[in-house]
């Protein structure tokens, strides 16, 4: 049964993966996104990633899918004001996308192996227990540089998006 | 939670590759085919995320949780990007009226 959900959730994540970079308007790519950052988060939760799964949740599908559709309100984007390349440009970069994908999956596929359903060896890492553990010992010092450049981006982001007063 | 976390069976790792490897490529095609600076912003998103299910599904099959602290420092600093990218984006529109990347082809030496 997760078997087909995965297949499930696959399809879903790459119908809609399609349509934010098809859709005209970006308002709908951003919505599009949302749709596409849910079927990730249920990926993590039948990788029992439960931690990475609430994480995702709030930082993508909330602060940052907020951010961009904030943003493009603010500057008032819709199907009007959309630049459009020219249809050979289109089509070159499908083309050259396509190519990318066949080496990819021509790479994949005969490099053979890891085709068999696998069953989780530590199926309890990704709980929140235990994955702060793992954070607050190994992984301290990246931890408290992620604090250190969060905050040196907020002070960069409102520098720059702030109106020069003279 | 015990007794149900025993009996998890993922689906081969190749399937996992292959579903990156797509929406990586998807945003590829996104940074390629749009002009719109906020849509090709999303793909790189979309690529960043095909990277954080790869390095999740690795880490649910290897047993080894530093893959899942990965995942979640590349969340930390993909959120520092959006920030700093969208702030550029909002300073480009009040100076050319336009988020069409053609505009800044005066960055060409």
């Amino acid at each position: 049964m997760s078997h087909s959900l995965f297949y499930l959730l696959s399809f879903i994540t790459l119908f809609f993966a399609l349509l934010v970079v098809f859709a005209k308007n970006p308002i709908h790519s951003a919505l599009y996104m949302v749709m596409t950052f849910f079927a990730i988060t249920c990926h993590y939760l039948i990788l029992n990633a439960q931690f990475l799964a609430i994480v995702n949740f709030i930082v993508y599908m909330g602060a940052i899918m907020v951010l961009i559709l904030f943003s493009i309100m603010f500057l008032n984007l819709n199907q009007a004001t959309e630049p459009q390349k020219s249809s050979l440009l289109k089509f070159a970069g499908v083309i050259s996308a396509g190519l990318l994908m066949l080496t990819l999956v021509g790479a994949i596929v005969k490099t053979g192996g890891g085709d068999v359903p696998f069953e989780l060896i530590k199926p309890d890492i990704g709980l929140v227990k235990n994955l702060g553990k793992v954070l607050f010992n190994e992984f301290l010092l990246p931890f408290e540089i992620a604090s250190v450049l969060l905050l040196s981006a907020m002070v960069g982001a409102v520098l720059l998006a702030k109106k020069d007063i003279n | 939670m015990g007794t149900v976390t025993q009996t998890i069976q993922a689906v081969p790792i190749n399937h996992y590759i292959l579903l990156a490897s797509l929406l990586f490529t998807i945003g590829v095609m996104g940074v390629l085919v749009r002009r719109n600076a906020i849509v090709i912003f999303m793909s790189i998103e979309l690529m960043l995320n095909a990277v954080n299910i790869l390095l999740a599904a690795f880490s649910a099959y290897r047993g080894d949780a530093s893959g899942q602290v990965f995942v979640f420092f590349i969340m930390a600093v993909a959120a520092a990007e959006v920030a700093v990218g969208l702030a550029i984006i909002v300073m480009i529109y009040r100076n050319t009226r336009s988020i069409d990347i053609n505009i800044l082809n005066k960055l060409k030496g």
